[in-house]
């Protein structure tokens, strides 16, 4: 596995955005950016799957000619008849593989090949190894992982031919509720939410009392503020046996950013001209990798040899 | 004991709050060993493995059970740790241990085949597909449900794994966010609930005087919360602290609160939950013995068809209550 080129991965958008702009979004990652693999299908909240779910298959259809592989990912948080039954449809799909986002997809889709996402907790070697024998072919780590965790988890994952992927770009998904927060923030329920999601393609910014940009709300997702950025940590991940990097969808030129992940991968970029175009790329982000290191997600420290 | 359709479970951080708990009524009192591979682990809290077996003993003499909750997930490289929780737990004789980790399960039920298996809050199991699926896999014989569930889903999924048992939380200390997949609090600590088995970590909280008088509650660099110096301040839990966004402040994910479904028992009971669970191993035996001798009477008289709502405002956070995700419009 590691003999390979390192793959790049555009992770599920987890944010709410028209279906309009959804189908250029794809269809210019699919002409113009440098991944490997895209994760479509809505994660986060199962009240916006009907906005873009039919144009999936077209959608979809655009990625592959293009060359990329497409994986459907699963519902993070599963509790209702309609979202069991909509993760069973997705596990039994014939035409791709799936990424699994809670133990509903992970049961559904064990005895056959499928992928395991950053929202299960994979957080060990013994898990891993399990859920390789149930048929994951691939696993996303979840983003608190530090670099040594990871060391650990490629040994298994070689030993068990298993795909190592860990998200390298955009906000960390760090929780997910049955309450939605959106709403909450609007004076309104779940229920009757009047998908005020939408308004915040980027997520809507969560600030402490004193001002200080801190999460990001996402309907019943709660995100980092902060963007992550291992660029200068890719080269050392790769040697410890990750296959494969997720780039985040954010509300930013994600064509550019993957174009710019890809080049220090190949090579043909330095570290520090990638972080600096990278900052061009997300004006006014802050940026993290502290998770990596052992210490608080939210700090970034530079590259530790 | 009566034979209560509905088994009270109770917490127990100390030996003194697991006599309080028996004492007050308790089928089953659930602990911890004093490390990170509970979901409670603050200084001076927990067993060791001699105080555990002391523990199981005493409460068998008094015909309950002991729960052993090692519901962290397994840091990579330290698996042995866990592993050998799982094997003190077998050898002190307890009753279940309440897990979540995939690959401790797997360990637990190979290593000790006849060990009763309960799936912990913490792996976050909230469907019957899953639910069966760790059954048929693993063995598991009871699931703690998530705090996701309202109480018609509750009686509808306790329905649908029959004949596996389903417990809920009832009472105390409660997450916003599902359990098990929430890293806010390593986000801003570097200590991860889920690996280190504490939330918002006392080391990592500081009060700073503001010039004004105000005092400020920090988690590490993020300030939580601010108060008027001599106001009542709840501890600085992450997800019930004040901030801002949208243009407006306050508490955005939930109030200082605590959880009481205690007017929930009826329904739970027609649901046919197995267990009602008490949260807090890390309060004191007073809180342990007024709670858990509440719910005692609760239940009885709720068994005996003579059900009133006991009163806990005094035991409550902030003195306010919410039933959580059992009410649908909490979400």
């Amino acid at each position: 596995m590691s003999v390979e080129r390192p793959k790049l991965t555009l992770g599920p958008l987890h944010f709410h955005w028209p279906a309009a702009r959804r189908r250029d979004f794809y269809a210019r990652i699919a002409d113009e950016a440098p991944v490997d693999t895209v994760v479509l299908g809505e994660v986060v909240c199962s009240k916006r799957a009907p906005f873009f779910d039919s144009h999936i298959p077209e959608v979809a259809e655009r990625l592959r000619r293009a060359g990329k592989e497409v994986v459907l990912g699963s519902l993070a948080l599963v509790m209702q008849a309609r979202e069991r039954q909509g993760v069973m449809d997705l596990a039994a799909s014939e035409d791709f593989l799936v990424e699994a986002n809670d133990l509903t997809a992970v049961a559904a889709c064990a005895g056959r090949p499928h992928a395991i996402g950053p929202l299960v907790a994979v957080y060990n070697p013994s898990t891993l190894e399990l859920m390789a024998r149930q048929g994951a072919t691939r696993v996303c780590l979840p983003g608190e992982l530090t670099a040594d965790a990871i060391g650990a988890l490629a040994g298994a994952a070689m030993a068990t031919g298993t795909q190592l992927e860990v998200q390298a770009f955009g906000r960390l998904p760090l929780a997910i509720s049955a309450r939605c927060y959106h709403a909450r923030a609007h004076g309104l329920h779940k229920d009757g939410c009047r998908y005020v999601c939408e308004k915040h393609p980027d997520g809507m910014d969560l600030d402490t009392l004193d001002g200080a940009p801190f999460l990001a709300v996402n309907g019943v997702q709660t995100l980092s503020g902060s963007y992550l950025d291992l660029l200068g940590d890719l080269h050392r991940l790769r040697s410890l046996g990750v296959d494969r990097f997720r780039l985040s969808p954010q509300d930013c030129d994600m064509v550019a950013v993957a174009e710019t992940f890809h080049a220090v991968l190949d090579g043909t970029l330095p570290v520090t001209p990638a972080r600096d175009r990278l900052r061009d790329l997300c004006p006014g982000r802050r940026f993290s990798n502290g998770f990596l290191r052992g210490v608080e997600g939210m700090a970034y420290r530079a590259a530790v040899i | 004991m009566t034979a209560s359709p509905l088994s009270l479970v109770c917490p127990a951080g100390t030996p003194a709050a697991l006599d309080a708990a028996v004492e007050a009524g308790a089928d089953a009192v659930y602990c911890g060993f004093a490390d990170a591979t509970n979901a409670r682990n603050f200084p001076g809290l927990n067993f060791s493995p001699v105080e555990m077996r002391a523990a199981v003993a005493r409460t068998h003499k008094a015909g309950r059970s002991l729960y052993i909750a090692i519901n962290t997930f397994p840091r990579a490289g330290e698996e042995a740790a866990w592993h050998r929780a799982v094997d003190n737990a077998a050898e002190a004789g307890a009753d279940a241990v309440i897990l979540a980790d995939l690959g401790l399960l797997a360990y637990a039920q190979a290593t000790h085949p006849s060990l009763r298996l309960h799936l912990s809050v913490q792996a976050a199991a909230s469907t019957p597909e899953a639910i069966r699926y760790l059954a048929q896999t693993f063995g598991v014989q009871r699931v703690v449900l998530p705090r996701v569930l309202t109480l018609a889903e509750v009686t509808e999924l306790t329905a649908a794994v029959a004949p596996v048992e389903t417990e809920v939380f009832a009472f105390g200390g409660m997450c916003v966010m599902a359990e098990g997949r929430c890293q806010l609090s390593s986000y801003v600590t570097g200590q991860s609930p889920n690996t280190h088995g504490v939330c918002s970590p006392a080391g990592a909280v500081q009060f700073r005087r503001e010039p004004g008088g105000d005092v400020t509650a920090r988690l590490g660099n993020v300030t939580i919360d601010r108060h008027p110096a001599g106001a009542p301040a709840g501890y600085p839990t992450l997800c019930k602290g004040r901030f801002r966004a949208n243009a407006t402040t306050g508490y955005l994910f939930e109030e200082p609160t605590s959880l009481n479904a205690a007017d929930h028992i009826p329904g739970l009971i027609k649901a046919g939950v197995r267990a009602l669970k008490i949260e807090g191993r890390q309060r004191g035996r007073a809180y342990v013995a007024r709670v858990v001798g509440e719910f005692r009477r609760a239940i009885d008289a709720a068994v005996a068809g003579g059900f009133t709502v006991p009163d806990l405002a005094s035991e409550m956070e902030g003195g306010r209550a919410t039933a959580g995700a059992y009410d649908r419009r909490w979400r």
